[in-house]
This record gives C-alpha cells, structure tokens and sequence, in this order.
C-alpha cells in the first residue's frame, strides 16, 4: 500500500507559519523513493529546528548511506516549531518527514539523534504529533520502532520510557546491520509481532532495547540492579566502533538547505576520536580511540563534496583538529589547490597552540583574518590540571600573541565555570588571563584595536567520563563566580573595552545535568514538563527552569530522589550508575583513579595522550577490538588534479 | 557587451539576464532563500562567474525586487556577470540542472548588466480562488474599481505600514465559470510595495465573498508599464 503524502494538508497552514520553506523539502541531494519499490524504511529525525538539525553530520552521513541501499528508504524530520505544532494539531496534520511529506508514523524505523538532552521534550511532540504513542508498552506492531542514537544516547535511561531501542556509538555498521535485521523479521512474516523483532535486535548484542532490562532501587533511591528480564538479552550493550574511515567517505553529497541553517558549509570529519584525556569532555570519552581520515580521502572528499553543493565554505571537522598527523600537509595542501577560488576552509575547533595559528594563517589565505578560538577551559593552572588540559599560561598567552601578530584582531577564549574543586580565585582568574593577554597582544602588535572575548558555559557532569562521580555545582554558586569575574574584568579601565564578557545563566545546565545522569525515574519528570508546555529547551526563549522545577517537585515527591540528588549530588565509587550496563568500552576501574587523580588535594595527576605515550589502559582497545588509526601516510595532495572542478574569480 | 577594465578588477565579458519561476513547494522561499540557491547553483553548474573584489568577494549576481514568501512566481529577473563568454542556453541548461525544482530558470538572454527599477516598473498578478463563482466576483470587482481609494495596512520589518491598494492598481480583471474565478491584475511598482495579497485583502474590505486563508498567488509577468498592462522585459 502505498502511503499518500500528506502535503496537500499541510500546504494551506505555511502560509501562516514563520520561515515555511524549512517544511517543504525538495533540496538539492534530498532523496524520494518510491515507497513500493522499498521493504525497510527510515525516517531520521532530529530533535530540534529544522535550522539547526539540517546540517547535523550524523544524519547525513545516515541518511546518504540508507539511501544508497536497495530496497531501503530514509526520509527526514525535524521538530516543528510551536506555531505549526499548533495548526497541525487543529487540522490533525501528523508529523512527516520533509522529503516526500510522508506520515511518520508508517515508517518502520524512526530514528532519533541526541546530540545535547535538551532536545528531550521535543521528542514526545513529534512521537504525539505522529500519533504514535509515548509510551514504548503502548506501541503495537503498526508502530515505528523508535530507535535513538547520538552522543546522548550514552545514557538513554530518562527517555527509557519512550524508546524501544537504543545504539550507542557509530552509526555506519549499526543502521545496516538493524537494517538487516528488520528485512529478515519482515520477509519471515513478522515472527514473534513486536516483542520478537526487539528480541532479535536485543540478541545482536549492540542495541539497547529498554524494556528487556528491570532497574531495582534501594530504599535511600540509589540503584540496587538493573539486569535482563529475559533469556537471549545481554547483561550489557556494546557501543559501535567504526573502523577505517577511508572506507566511509560519507557525507558525500550532503543536502543543500533552501531555507537558512546554521552551518553553511561542506564538512569533513578528518578524524573521529580524540585521546587527549580531558576529564570532563564525554566526547572525548566515548569516541576513542582515535581514526583518522587519510588526506588523499580527505582531498577527495572535498573536492567531491565542494562539486555536489556548490557549498563555498569547507569544514575540517573533528574533536581537536590540529591533532590530525598530517594536519600540517592537509592545511597547506587544500589552501594551494583552492587559493584564489572564493572556497572558504575553516578549522572549528582550536587547541591553544601556536601551530594552531600557523593553521590558520593557512586556511584563511583566501580571506580575512577575523576571529579565532581557543579553548583553555580553565582559569587558572590549578583548575587547567584538574581537567588535564595541560595548557600553561606562558602557552596561551604565546598562542595569542603570535595570533594577534599574524594579523588576527578578535580572539575568544572559551572556559567552563563550576568544575570539579573550582573555588571562587579559580574563576577570577580568568580576569587576569585576559588583562595578560591583551597587553602582550598589544605589546607585540603596537595596537590597541585588538580584542578578546571571554566564553563562559556551565559544566555539566557526563555519564562515561571521569567526572560522572561529580556533584554538579549548584547555579547560584555559578552565578555568584560569574558575577565576581564581570566586576574583576571591569575593574580595570585600560582593558575594559578589549575584553568582552559572553556567559549564560546556571540554571539550563542544572537540567542538562538532571538530564544527562538521570535515570528512568527521570522519564516522567520530563513528560510531566512536555504536557505543561515544555519545547525546544535548548532555546533561552523556550526554556522554563520553573517548569522544570516544578516538575521534579511533583513527579519525584513519592520517590526518595529529587533535583538535588540527580545533579549536585557527588557519588560514590560503589553506587550503580543508571549507564553502567551500556559498555562504552572505558574501565570503570581507569575512570575512578582518574577521578580520584583529577580531586587529590595535593595535585591533579597528568594523563597524556595514548598517541604518543605508552597506553595507559583506558581499557577501550581491548574491550572493543579496536586500534589506534592514525597517519602519516606521506602522501600529498595534486593540486593540478583537484582544481578542474573549481570556478575561479577571474583574477 | 565587452568590459574590460585594468587593475585588480575582474575582466568582465558577459551579462546574463536570467527570468526564472518560483513554482509549487518552492515558492514559499523567502527572496534570500532564492538568492542562496542562486549562489550555489551557479557554483554547482560551475558558471564562470565574476566576483566583487574587496575583502569578502560575492558573486555579481543582481537580483530585482522578489515577489513576496509563499507567492510563487512565473516572472523573477536577476543579472549574472561572467568572466568567459557563454552560451546563453547552455547557462538555462546548466542552472537548471544545478537548482532545486522549482527554482526554474525560464529565459536567459545577453543584456546590459544591472537591473535598475525603472526597467521594472510593474507586474502582472494572478490570484485563483477554485469552487468561487465567476458571477460572486464580478460586483467585487466592480465595486472595487469604483473605490478613489483602498486603504490597507501591512506589517513589515519596518514597521506597520499603510498604502493605498487602489492607487497602485492599473487594471484590475477577473475570469472564470460557475464554479471557479482567477482574477488578473497589473500593479504599479511603488514605496512601500503593493503586493497582490494587499489587493485582496482591500477586495475583502468591500465583501466577504472569498474564503478565509491565503489562495494561490502568482506573478505572471514583470516589466516596464506600457500602454495595454505590461511589458515583458
């Protein structure tokens, strides 16, 4: 049967919606299949605007590698806004997907990214948009399988409740591997209905399937168990590895938004993982170890990938992107084979390191020197150990200088305000980081028209890191140090216009951090705020700490457990943690002396990276199978072999 | 015509004006949205397009007034500048190839770059209303037409703005059968802009013989006002 678009309902309320191109689909490299001609079907949906979750790497390497399949089909979804949310409920239009408008509810497979938790709520409106029910237990064999991934997906427990299945790591091998799985239950005539397709999807060993697990609690709220609840489910779910990235040169030809989105630009991951050890990154935790991309697929790639967009701006993505071991070459490389083009090259993300300007004087050849960012996370040299991020003060304020002299004017300097053992000094400390850097910057340029801008954000403890032990510092603490380093930064008046101040108040991070470690009691604090109105949290204008508050006073008030406990609560090396049967790989053992190393009263221990230090036995390798992939491979890129496909300007 | 300039600035060898359509899902892109994919389509078809100079180099691409978000459009102009000459239907060609459908290059043609507003003074509009009888329309019109003045207001980015719908509306005609009408009007290019969804909303002013919610409006035709409605560019 097929499954009429549903466009022609929705076509009549764009008009009266903001921004409705973001709902009619029909980009460049959008893909439409006829649904007859597929027997596994996919939509991908991205919690949040369409604007921010269009250019989301995952889904697109995602949807690009289901598409290629025979007989498969993935379509996308976003979050409506609330004032479509509301026409579509009036007119009892169902969640579809953007490509061919196409109800989400008869797909077999809705997969869900979580990049941040913040997208929670916006995962019960569209599950309730799309009439399928909330509930995982209420769902029959019509129902989608609800399948989330994302970085979030680490410790699903609070949505646990909402969803039937859960992969944790790569999607590239699970998504066919699931894909696999569906055509066999499918084509052997649905044995077992639901039940028995989430069985076998269980029994793969590599999803997370919710329901087959009980959580028992101890009467002080703690987790007394969780453990199967039948035969054929693992006591614990591996996450997915990807090895040998060359052979997964994907996106390829990402869709090209009609509507404005927040990157505009080709990215490539040059490498995934990173080693480098900072204890609060969950990023950096859970992706190990670290895969790089070669520099020939790398070249190929973007050449390929500039083709197919017309994009003219090329990100070189990764964790920490100068730690690419040819990163050097790649740089140099791609900014003589696109010198002269109006192709745009960036490096998102810097390490305070002077090599890092040297990068990207390269990479800007083409235009203005503007901006750079670095990130120091903490303010003072105590502070920088405990989350070892070995960066002395002499580094960053060489890293800057050189930037400033190299013509750089703007300079942001991203930290993180309530980490572990951080005491009020910690953060003033960022007052008189700036002051040095901005008169050596100006020491050595002879101007006094450069500038630094100081970011701030709130740390929130993450399951799979060191600090997943931590209690969370409470928001007005970290209100009350920010407050103290806005008056030391406008204390002195020879600095107060070159340094900008940015931050944001604690209280969203207080409910990231309920989200991030809570467990399944979790589940019905967040459905309590989704039916008092809560969407798109992660947007100040829609986020309601009161909301959320109020919430957890209500749901939670029968339970030993409140906000409190869930978040600035530190735990104990012997309490269950809601995540400990999902296997990212890492000792338990390792995380815990790294714990107690980061908090000895006398020192933080330094841990460095694996990359070029003996292994120190994180445990992911072995655990996982997996190997360091990392270069150099000594090749170069042919400049006279890339450049045919560029226009250039004529010069 | 040939420009060839010295110093840094690019060789400029061709002017292209290009008339493209907004059509179906597409025409709920906003004039920005449009001038995006512009940008890189002309990419993509890998189009020998001049740049400015100057820090940040654009496209020379010129783009006259959009019609408005939702409106779709058979009617749209911009002017490309390249830096080698080519073949006019091989840049329809190419374009086509590299745009979204929808955004539908229609005719290009060698001109004289730029495209300043008196070359494009008025436009054609087509408003469709399926299931209204042609005979509930005609008084409306007439009616309409009678008026010395139809003020509405609309707001914009800059504010609540008010104009005379009348004034600007050259001619004003309406076609159909017993079970459906469109109407056809020519309306002058002016400041602010009279758009075909402020004719209909003064239309309503006098009657309320057209269904709530915003029907299907199109620009048929964009050029310099001549004696008998307009003239294509």
């Amino acid at each position: 049967m097929p499954v009429e678009s549903v466009f022609s309902q929705l076509e009549p309320l764009l008009p009266q919606v903001r921004k409705p191109v973001q709902y009619v689909g029909g980009e460049v490299n959008s893909t439409v299949k006829p649904w007859d001609e597929t027997d596994v079907r996919w939509a991908l949906l991205y919690p949040d605007a369409y604007e921010v979750g269009q250019p989301n790497q995952g889904i697109a390497i995602l949807y690009e590698i289901l598409n290629e399949q025979p007989g498969v089909l993935a379509e996308r979804t976003y979050s409506v806004w609330p004032d479509l949310e509301k026409l579509m409920r009036d007119n009892r239009v169902p969640q579809f997907t953007v490509d061919a408008h196409r109800p989400v509810g008869s797909f077999d497979v809705l997969g869900v990214s979580f990049p941040t938790e913040l997208g929670y709520t916006n995962l019960l409106t569209a599950l309730d948009l799309a009439g399928i029910p909330l509930e995982a237990q209420d769902r029959t064999i019509t129902d989608p399988v609800v399948l989330a991934g994302g970085h979030s997906a680490f410790n699903p427990e609070p949505l646990a409740d909402f969803l039937d299945a859960v992969v944790i790591g790569d999607g590239e091998e699970a998504v066919l591997a699931i894909t696999r799985v569906i055509r066999a239950w499918k084509q052997g005539g649905c044995p077992g209905g639901r039940d028995g397709l989430l069985l076998r999807l269980a029994a793969t060993g590599g999803v997370y399937v919710p329901k087959f697990y009980d959580v028992t609690y101890r009467p002080d709220g703690r987790i007394a168990k969780i453990a199967p609840n039948r035969s054929g489910v693992p006591a614990s779910v591996r996450k997915h590895t990807l090895l040998n990235l060359d052979a997964w040169p994907y996106p390829k030809a990402p869709v090209v938004p009609v509507a404005e989105t927040v990157h505009e630009r080709y990215s490539v991951e040059i490498f995934r993982g990173c080693t480098r050890g900072c204890r609060f990154c969950q990023a950096g935790m859970i992706t190990r170890p670290v895969r790089e991309r070669s520099i020939t697929t790398v070249g190929n790639m973007v050449k390929g990938g500039l083709q197919a967009t017309g994009f003219s701006e090329v990100g070189l993505l990764s964790l920490s992107s100068a730690d690419h071991s040819e990163i050097n070459e790649i740089a140099v490389d791609l900014a003589d084979c696109y010198e002269g083009s109006n192709v745009g090259l960036s490096l998102p993300s810097t390490r305070v390191d002077a090599f890092n300007v040297t990068l990207a004087d390269e990479l800007s050849r083409n235009g203005k020197r503007s901006g750079l960012t670095f990130a120091p996370e903490g303010g003072s040299e105590r502070m920088r150990k405990v989350i070892n991020k070995m960066v002395t003060e002499e580094d960053l304020i060489r890293t800057v200088t050189t930037a400033y002299s190299n013509g750089w004017r703007q300079v942001k300097l991203y930290f993180m305000c309530g980490l572990p053992t951080e005491q009020d000094e910690d953060v003033v400390a960022i007052a008189d980081l700036a002051r040095k850097v901005i008169a050596a910057g100006r020491q050595a340029t002879g101007r006094k028209d450069i500038r630094c801008t100081v970011s701030i954000g709130g740390f929130v403890p993450k399951p799979h890191t060191p600090f997943q032990w931590a209690g969370q510092c409470p928001p007005e603490v970290v209100d009350d140090r920010l407050r103290q380093l806005g008056t030391a930064l406008r204390a002195d008046k020879a600095y107060g216009r070159s340094i900008g101040f940015r931050y944001h108040e604690g209280t969203p991070s207080l409910i990231e951090g309920l989200l991030s470690r809570g467990d399944r009691r979790v589940g019905a604090v967040i459905k309590t705020v989704w039916k008092n109105g809560g969407r798109f949290d992660g947007w100040s204008e829609h986020f309601s700490f009161e909301r959320w508050s109020a919430a957890c006073a209500e749901t939670l008030a029968e339970t030993p457990v409140d906000l409190a406990w869930y978040t600035t609560r530190e735990r104990d090396y012997g309490e269950v943690l809601p995540w400990d049967h999902l296997d990212s790989g890492l000792d338990r053992d390792w995380l815990w002396e790294d714990w107690q190393s980061a908090i000895e009263p006398a020192g933080a221990g330094e841990v460095e990276d694996c990359r070029w230090t003996p292994c120190y036995e994180c445990g992911v390798c072995p655990a996982m199978g997996t190997e360091i992939q990392t270069g150099p491979t000594g090749e170069r890129l042919d400049g006279r072999r890339l450049l045919p496909v560029l226009v250039t300007n004529g010069r | 015509m040939d420009v060839r300039q010295t110093g840094d600035e690019p060789v400029t060898i061709q002017h292209l004006l290009v008339r493209y359509a907004k059509r179906g899902k597409m025409r709920f892109a906003s004039h920005l949205d449009v001038a995006r994919a512009f940008e890189r389509g002309v990419r993509r078809a890998g189009l020998p397009i001049a740049y400015s100079t100057g820090f940040t180099p654009h496209p020379k691409i010129s783009y006259a007034g959009g019609a408005p978000t939702g409106v779709a459009s058979e009617a749209e102009y911009l002017s490309l500048t390249l830096t080698s000459r080519t073949e006019a239907d091989a840049v329809q060609d190419r374009l086509n190839a590299a745009l979204p459908d929808g955004i539908d290059v229609i005719a290009v043609a060698e001109d004289t770059g730029g495209l300043p507003a008196s070359r494009l003074t008025a436009s054609e509009w087509q408003i469709a209303f399926p299931g209204l009888p042609l005979d509930d329309v005609v008084p409306v019109v007439r009616k309409f037409l009678a008026l010395s003045e139809a003020p509405v207001e609309r707001l914009t980015s800059k504010g609540m703005r008010r104009m005379d719908a009348r004034a600007a509306v050259v001619s004003l005609e309406v076609l159909g059968d017993t079970r459906s009408s469109v109407l056809r009007m020519v309306v002058r290019h002016t400041v602010p802009s009279v758009r075909p969804d402020d004719v209909l909303n003064a239309l309503r002013d006098v009657s309320d013989v057209f269904p709530a919610g915003l029907p299907l409006m199109t620009r048929l035709a964009q050029g310099s006002l001549g004696e008998s409605g307009v003239v294509k560019l």
